[in-house]
């Protein structure tokens, strides 16, 4: 290669520019590339599509409850009998190991009864996430310590509020988003 | 030496001569005698879509029209199982009247508690339940001839194109070939040519892909679905709307494809341009 | 450009105690920076950077689908469709790599007639062309099984009629046949093998890709001279940027078009009959491979007729074993295509003979293409024959006599020469 002639050559700072031009036209066309490569990964459109469900909870008499599988977990529907409810309400938040309501449709909340409810007039209902919040394991219902729910995996003891009470597990089981569309159907997520 | 250049260019033109020649007559031989009958008899009608060309994008009236014609008319014999009713979204339908549309559809769920199976409205994330259980049973009820699922008719239905068409295709980008195939057919029936014999319950149709006659009767007629929207109700506007519909369920994604393709292309171009350049800028550097 | 001796220089001192452990940089910058080109290459020569580009982006969109496809005959068709309508951007991915196949081959047949044009494969690069002609295979094998995966009507024929041209075989044809399909007639079986072959074919075309470029860097690109290089200095550049700026840009014009399919004509390379399920009880009217098989199966047709002694009934080779032998034949012949053209001039640029049947000889091919997609019957059959053994022709006697009878037009001295005589006519 012999010296350039420098007549020909374009401006070296134009120069620079095209290069810098090109080269970033260049990575935003592959990271262009790269974003569908990933959001393949997400969760599908027929996925979505089961991402909320609504279950008939009409034939459930208070003391019985029913478990519905719901995005892959099982959820817990129970319509407490009354002697649940007072055991549940007559527990201090103090006595909590866990003070947090955990529950997804308030913004926050203390760990009292209502606000693991179902809410206002709906008292007996509970709906939670079946799933320990220790390591994951599904409770064993109607077990325990506090008569609410047992987990067998590492022996967490909720009660019947689903509040973790003793054990390794450290927060109440979650509630998920749900709501009463009537009398009859609830809409979970 | 000159003779053997001389030879060779006879060796060279006589293989050329015999190619152009077998090419050329064997083509015109295998069109006529001696082959198998080609179908369809006629070429299929080009129709103007909507989502033809570049820019094509979804007549969404007419792909609610097609709907209507589908379950009033075709969904007694043919299923489209590929089909979920949350996909109708995409027809401009809302949440609400995708969730009403579904629950009117009874769909087996189970096995409940009891261990049963049990009918239960339809929900957005069902499919379209089929009118046969199977395809046995879809074969028995139509004379042994199974009605064909809708989900992917309009891209496995194509015939085919031809030389030099299939060429000239790809310039004008034509790839409406299962959407025209559908219409033809559906506005195709005719009374066959005289001297023409049709088989015992099929119906001629020199459109049809499969043989001079199929099974399935003319399916449409004047007025046999009422449009709210004011739209002729006419063989011919039915059967560009089912056509339309059927092109959007076998493929759904049609027009992001197109939409995107764009400016996929267009920063191609640029790209193109700006790497040319700066390769001339820097093959400079090698000019003596 | 064989030499041993390194320009590498590390930048900074992590670069130098790698380089004192594992000389990777070292490797990227001998083989992709500092390596020498020949400075007289023309855009025919940047088809083997495309291809390598393709190969990546097959390998990354095939990867990706694999995580949604399943390969069971029951589940196969229907979670193709699921990755077309449901996956986000499945549809994308999925016309890409189907698509991607396609442009894989194009780029591979111009790379190919690149090589035979210019004598690519002459002494020292035999090896480099052998490799060449088994990566052409394993990829023809990747490709059927990748087709036979959407589990449609031509999937399933194709995987019916590729596996019974091994039935051709005296004797254990039938139980070769069998072994392949892992039963009685194509099935969950031969699927579920399909689809691991389909991913691990791949990797092993990788590993003949490092050995073919490796080959390349010993021996040094041709170029449209057929000169060796012999003055590195005048002779060559250094393959960035020059190269590779060549190569990018002949890339971004190959994908402008790849594209333009992908977006905007993504089933005109398909078969509508693959949107058909696979039904193993009804054949479709008219069974054909895709686009890049088709000279093939026009040679496995041409062979409508038992080869036998002449005037009497002793066959030595029934209709189906010839075609078969004839279509990987085709094939083989391209490993012995360096000791059958022996010319010593290596480019085409100084054999007018050569050239006119070497376009001939393109024509051939895409003319077999042609007919390949033609039924098979009639007329189609005869053109067939005719050019199939124009095909053979070609390799064993044409190309062998034209090393013997042919005198080349006299070649330049040296690259630079050639270089100067251009400068100068334009």
């Amino acid at each position: 290669m012999s010296a350039a002639k420098t007549d020909t050559l374009p401006d070296p700072s134009k120069r620079d520019f095209l290069y810098i031009t090109t080269g970033t036209a260049g990575a935003v066309g592959t990271a262009s590339f790269v974003w569908p490569l990933i959001d393949q990964m997400n969760p599908d459109a027929s996925t979505l599509a089961l991402a909320s469900i609504e279950v008939d909870v009409s034939s459930i008499e208070p003391g019985q409850a029913i478990t519905v599988q719901w995005r892959g977990k099982p959820v817990f529907i129970r319509n407490r009998t009354d002697k649940e409810l007072e055991e549940a309400r007559n527990v201090s938040i103090a006595e909590l190991k866990d003070p947090s309501s955990r529950n997804d449709n308030l913004d926050n909340g203390d760990a009292t009864d209502i606000n693991r409810s179902a809410g206002e007039g709906k008292e007996n209902w509970i709906v939670m996430i079946g799933s320990c919040t220790h390591l994951g394991c599904i409770p064993v219902g109607l077990a325990g310590e506090y008569n609410g729910w047992f987990c067998p995996c590492h022996g967490s003891h909720y009660d019947t509020a689903g509040r973790i009470r003793k054990g390794p597990a450290p927060e109440n089981l979650a509630i998920p988003k749900f709501q009463f569309i009537n009398e009859t159907n609830i809409k979970i997520g | 030496m000159k003779l053997i250049t001389v030879f060779s260019r006879l060796i060279a033109t006589g293989f050329a001569i015999a190619f152009t020649a077998s090419v050329m007559t064997t083509a015109a031989l295998a069109e006529g005698d001696g082959g198998t009958p080609h179908y369809p008899i006629n070429h299929p009608k080009h129709v103007h879509w909507s989502f033809a060309g570049p820019f094509g994008h979804w007549d969404i009236g007419q792909l609610q029209r097609g709907l209507k014609i589908y379950t009033e008319v075709c969904a007694a014999c043919h299923s489209m199982d590929l089909i979920a009713f949350r996909n109708l979204k995409d027809l401009g339908y809302s949440d609400e009247q995708v969730k009403a549309f579904a629950a009117e559809y009874e769909i087996t769920d189970g096995p409940n508690l009891e261990g049963e199976m049990f009918e239960r409205p339809g929900k957005p994330s069902d499919r379209f339940p089929g009118p046969y259980a199977n395809s046995i049973e879809a074969a028995n009820a139509n004379n042994g001839a199974a009605p064909p699922d809708f989900s992917l008719l309009a891209k496995a239905r194509a015939p085919e194109r031809g030389f030099p068409t299939f060429i000239f295709d790809i310039f004008v980008l034509y790839a409406e070939n299962g959407s025209d195939y559908i219409y033809s057919l559906l506005t195709g029936y005719q009374d066959a040519p005289e001297g023409v014999e049709v088989g015992e319950d099929t119906y001629y149709n020199p459109y049809y892909i499969g043989g001079k006659a199929l099974a399935m009767a003319p399916p449409l007629e004047v007025d046999s679905v009422d449009y709210d929207d004011g739209t002729p109700q006419t063989v011919d506007q039915y059967s560009k709307d089912i056509a339309a519909f059927m092109m959007w369920a076998a493929e759904p994604t049609l027009v992001e494809r197109k939409s995107m393709g764009f400016k996929v292309m267009l920063f191609l171009v640029i790209m193109s341009i700006l790497i040319y350049f700066t390769k001339k800028s820097i093959f400079m550097n090698l000019k003596d | 450009m064989s030499g041993g001796h390194s320009k590498y220089v590390p930048v900074n001192g992590v670069m130098k105690w790698m380089d004192e452990r594992l000389p990777l940089p070292r490797l990227v910058y001998d083989s992709f920076v500092a390596y020498p080109v020949p400075r007289n290459l023309n855009n025919w020569y940047t088809f083997g950077a495309i291809l390598s580009i393709f190969m990546v982006l097959q390998l990354i969109t095939g990867i990706v689908l694999a995580m949604h496809y399943v390969s069971s005959t029951d589940m196969a068709f229907n979670s193709i469709e699921s990755i077309m309508r449901d996956v986000n951007f499945g549809w994308l991915l999925r016309r890409m790599h189907a698509n991607g196949a396609s442009f894989f081959f194009l780029a591979v047949y111009i790379h190919i007639f690149r090589g035979m044009y210019y004598g690519s494969y002459k002494a020292p690069r035999e090896v480099l062309w052998i490799l060449g002609v088994f990566i052409f295979i394993i990829m023809m094998a990747t490709s059927f099984m990748g087709y036979v995966l959407p589990w449609g009507q031509m999937s399933y024929w194709a995987a019916t009629v590729i596996t019974g041209l091994f039935s051709a075989i005296p004797i254990i044809g039938v139980p070769i046949q069998e072994w392949l399909l892992g039963g009685f007639a194509v099935g969950d079986p031969t699927l579920n093998r399909f689809f691991s072959l389909h991913y691990l074919l791949p990797f092993m075309l990788v590993g003949l890709v490092i050995l073919h470029v490796w080959a390349l860097h010993v021996v040094g690109q041709t170029n449209p001279t057929g000169v060796e290089v012999k003055d590195l200095k005048k002779e060559t550049v250094p393959f960035t940027p020059y190269a590779t700026m060549k190569d990018l840009f002949a890339l971004a014009l190959f994908f402008i078009l790849f594209a333009y399919f992908v977006f905007y004509l993504p089933d005109y390379l398909g078969h509508p009959d693959n949107y058909i399920r696979a039904n193993p009880l009804k054949t479709p009217a008219h069974i054909v491979p895709e686009w890049y098989f088709l000279p093939y199966y026009a040679i496995l047709r041409a062979f409508d007729f038992n080869i036998g002694i002449p005037f009497t009934d002793i066959v030595l080779l029934d209709s189906k074993l010839a075609g078969v032998i004839a279509m990987f034949g085709s094939l083989i012949v391209l490993l012995f295509l360096p000791w059958l053209d022996f010319a010593k001039t290596r480019s085409g640029n100084y054999r007018p003979l050569f050239r006119q049947f070497f376009w001939i000889f393109a024509l051939v091919c895409i003319g077999l293409g042609y007919l390949g997609s033609r039924p098979a019957e009639g007329g189609y059959v005869t053109a067939a024959q005719i050019l199939t053994t124009a095909y053979f022709a070609h390799f064993l006697i044409i190309l062998p006599l034209l090393s013997i009878l042919e005198k080349p037009k006299p070649v330049p001295p040296s690259i630079a020469d050639a270089i100067l005589a251009k400068n100068k006519a334009a």
